[in-house]
């Protein structure tokens, strides 16, 4: 179905990449968002807040992460499209209630836009060095799909993704700003409301008695039923059977833990959205994400113009890795640059994928700025040599 | 109504069979429980059942959360739409699941340790915003699932695993706290005042805002036993003696010690408007037209 056109902003807009996140969320039908002030994604929440009282839903203020990060689940099985929005210490805060939405099956969106850590860091600077954080935070084995927008088009783009995928798997979605997308201002284009694209909630159409909320169906996922219904739903954060009741083996444990993994390893390479520029063909092949990906074009048009073949592939979707395409990748290139802003993060899963068919040259950065286009540029032509 | 006495030698062959009036209120296959002999939990949600039929409440929107905890199993337990969440955080889940289905009647209900030292954050910011939910807490003076450490209501003086000296921290009066936050009502009861609990539920399940009811309850296996208190019977044969009723007592004298009284009764109720009827009406009052008036 399209978007309901009261959330739909239709227009060209000057935004910046927090602005358009929020107006992707009330395009999507995201109705209630609870969030806490951190910079520097604070200004999706101020829209929300100050966007929500026309559109229609809710917008509350917790005390903290934790409390806005649950919250958020509360308002899903109150039948919501919810969303929560945070940086830095933040997310740290959230990983216990990530690992709740994802082993209740809860369909929620995280927005994290990256700053310098660890700890406090560099509060208003940038970075990209809570990729393995959303991957591995939460403890217990878990996988997550994380959007990596690199312009504020993508951050309104990608947000109706994050709640189109967190509908079709019943996952938690994350997508990974960093502060420079967060506060740069670009054009930014709301298409009208029926040229959206949204995936609904899945709701069970079994009727009480005969609902199972945990059963699952051919594509892994089970249909939903909201508190309320009549279905006298029970939802635990203990591993649980079909029915949703504690079942605490080793049995159901495996059971549960494989389908809950399945379902996005499964799916990886359907998921996978990588953009490819002149890839075919390049001796060198530059893989980068989000913002790292504008300096690094610079750099690639700089060698190309060298006289040096150089892809680029930038990953949109940084989870589940796209293993898949960059071994395929790996087999048409003699070297691969990896820059982000971290010391050697989504590197390793280059290096994992490429199995070590070529070398993998990694442009680390600790945070607070972007990249130099020269550094990546100097790495090129030394993956050249 | 009139009462029969039953003796050994009558004949009950002539009388109908009736189940237990709570049975439908509980997941009977889920039973049995994990609660110890001698618990009180079992009791508090008895009489929670009996309010709930007596307040004649569409159990379909009766939605019941929990956090973690002895305590924190009730949820799982009852035939009602049920959550169980993380530690200390029931009240924000309940919060949600409020403000995005209204029609809900949310209970959240958990134990001392959940809601007053991980959770303590979160009761005070939802008393203060007034969020419309029945917060019940089963306080049994200590961690019991975890073995029996201490917990923000343990007296000072009670031994436990983590003060095995005994204990010296000062605890937390919960009906001072949920008063000072602004809860709009606020009783304690025990595990003996069946009757007067089963009625001070079905009260709070009717009225609006923020509703605490604070239920003192036996912990035999980790409290009574390593502070020589006995059993659970003798722990509620304590509660009738040393209770005294007095309804609209000023909460900061009802702290409860080792020793002395324990005041129960309905100390607090008045009436404040809900976060979301402030929200509606302040955001009609200043929006006007513009204004979506939320209803869920």
């Amino acid at each position: 179905m399209t978007a309901d056109p009261k959330g739909v902003l239709t227009g060209v807009h000057f935004l910046d990449g927090d602005h358009a996140a929020c107006e992707g969320a009330l395009a999507a039908g995201c109705r209630f968002v609870s969030g806490y002030p951190i910079t520097p994604s604070t200004e999706v929440v101020e829209r929300f807040a100050q966007r929500i009282p026309m559109v229609g839903g809710v917008f509350i203020q917790m005390e903290d992460e934790l409390a806005a990060s649950i919250t958020m689940l509360g308002a899903v099985w109150g039948g919501k499209k919810v969303m929560t929005v945070t940086s830095g210490p933040g997310l740290s805060l959230m990983m216990e209630h990530l690992g709740l939405a994802y082993i209740t099956e809860a369909p929620c969106v995280f927005i994290d836009v990256q700053r310098g850590g660890p700890s406090t860091g560099l509060p208003t600077l940038p970075a990209q060095a809570d990729m393995m954080q959303v991957k591995w935070g939460s403890h217990g084995d878990y996988e997550i799909i994380a959007l990596v927008p690199d312009s504020p088009q993508e951050c309104f783009d990608l947000t109706i993704k994050a709640f189109n995928l967190a509908e079709q798997w019943r996952v938690p979605v994350f997508l990974m700003m960093d502060e420079v997308v967060g506060h740069m201002t670009e054009r930014v284009v709301i298409p009208e409301a029926s040229a959206i694209e949204i995936t609904e909630r899945r709701w069970t159409k079994k009727a009480p008695g005969e609902y199972r909320p945990f059963d699952a169906c051919a594509d892994g996922v089970p249909a939903m039923a909201k508190a309320g219904d009549g279905h006298r739903i029970h939802v635990t954060g203990l591993t649980h059977d079909e029915r949703g009741w504690p079942a605490l083996t080793p049995k159901s444990q495996d059971k549960l833990i494989r389908r809950l993994t399945n379902k996005i390893r499964d799916n990886a390479d359907a998921l996978a959205d990588i953009r490819e520029d002149q890839c075919e063909g390049a001796d060198v092949i530059v893989v980068s994400y989000g913002i790292t990906s504008r300096v690094a074009s610079s750099a690639v048009l700089q060698a190309r113009a060298q006289g040096l073949k150089v892809g680029h592939a930038r990953l949109v979707v940084a989870w589940p890795f796209p293993t898949t395409r960059i071994a395929y990748l790996a087999t048409q290139c003699k070297a691969m640059v990896v820059p982000e802003l971290n010391l050697g993060q989504m590197v390793h899963e280059v290096s994992r994928a490429v199995a070590g068919k070529v070398p993998v040259l990694l442009v680390d950065h600790a945070g607070g700025t972007v990249h130099e286009p020269q550094v990546i540029l100097d790495r090129i032509l030394e993956a050249a040599r | 109504m009139s009462e029969t006495t039953l003796n050994d030698d009558q004949d009950l062959s002539g009388l109908p069979l009736v189940d237990n009036p709570v049975m439908p209120y509980l997941r009977q296959e889920r039973i049995p429980h994990i609660w110890c002999p001698g618990c009180g939990i079992g009791t508090t949600v008895n009489c929670f059942t009996r309010a709930l039929e007596e307040a004649a409440l569409d159990l379909d929107k009766v939605a019941i959360v929990s956090g973690i905890g002895c305590t924190g199993r009730v949820a799982g337990y009852l035939n009602l739409d049920s959550f169980h969440t993380t530690h200390g955080r029931a009240i924000p889940f309940a919060t949600g699941l409020k403000l995005a289905n209204p029609d809900l009647n949310v209970v959240v209900y958990s134990g001392d340790g959940d809601l007053f030292a991980i959770g303590g954050n979160h009761f005070m910011h939802a008393a203060r915003r007034n969020m419309d939910l029945l917060v019940v807490c089963v306080n049994n003076f200590t961690y019991g699932m975890t073995g029996g450490q201490v917990a923000p209501t343990t007296p000072i003086g009670a031994t436990q695993t983590t003060m095995p000296f005994g204990n010296f921290e000062n605890p937390a009066s919960l009906p001072f706290l949920a008063d000072a936050a602004g809860a709009t009502f606020v009783a304690r009861w025990t595990v003996f005042h069946v009757r007067q609990l089963t009625r001070c539920f079905k009260e709070a399940l009717g009225k609006k805002g923020f509703r605490f009811i604070e239920i003192m309850a036996p912990c035999p296996t980790l409290f009574l036993r390593r502070n020589r208190l006995g059993d659970g019977v003798d722990m509620v044969r304590q509660y009738k003696e040393r209770s005294v009723l007095r309804n609209g007592a000023d909460t900061k004298e009802v702290a409860v010690g080792m020793e002395g009284d324990i005041v129960v009764g309905t100390f607090v109720d008045r009436e404040r408007p809900t976060w979301l009827d402030a929200m509606n009406s302040h955001f009609s009052s200043v929006l006007g037209d513009r204004y979506r008036t939320y209803g869920g």
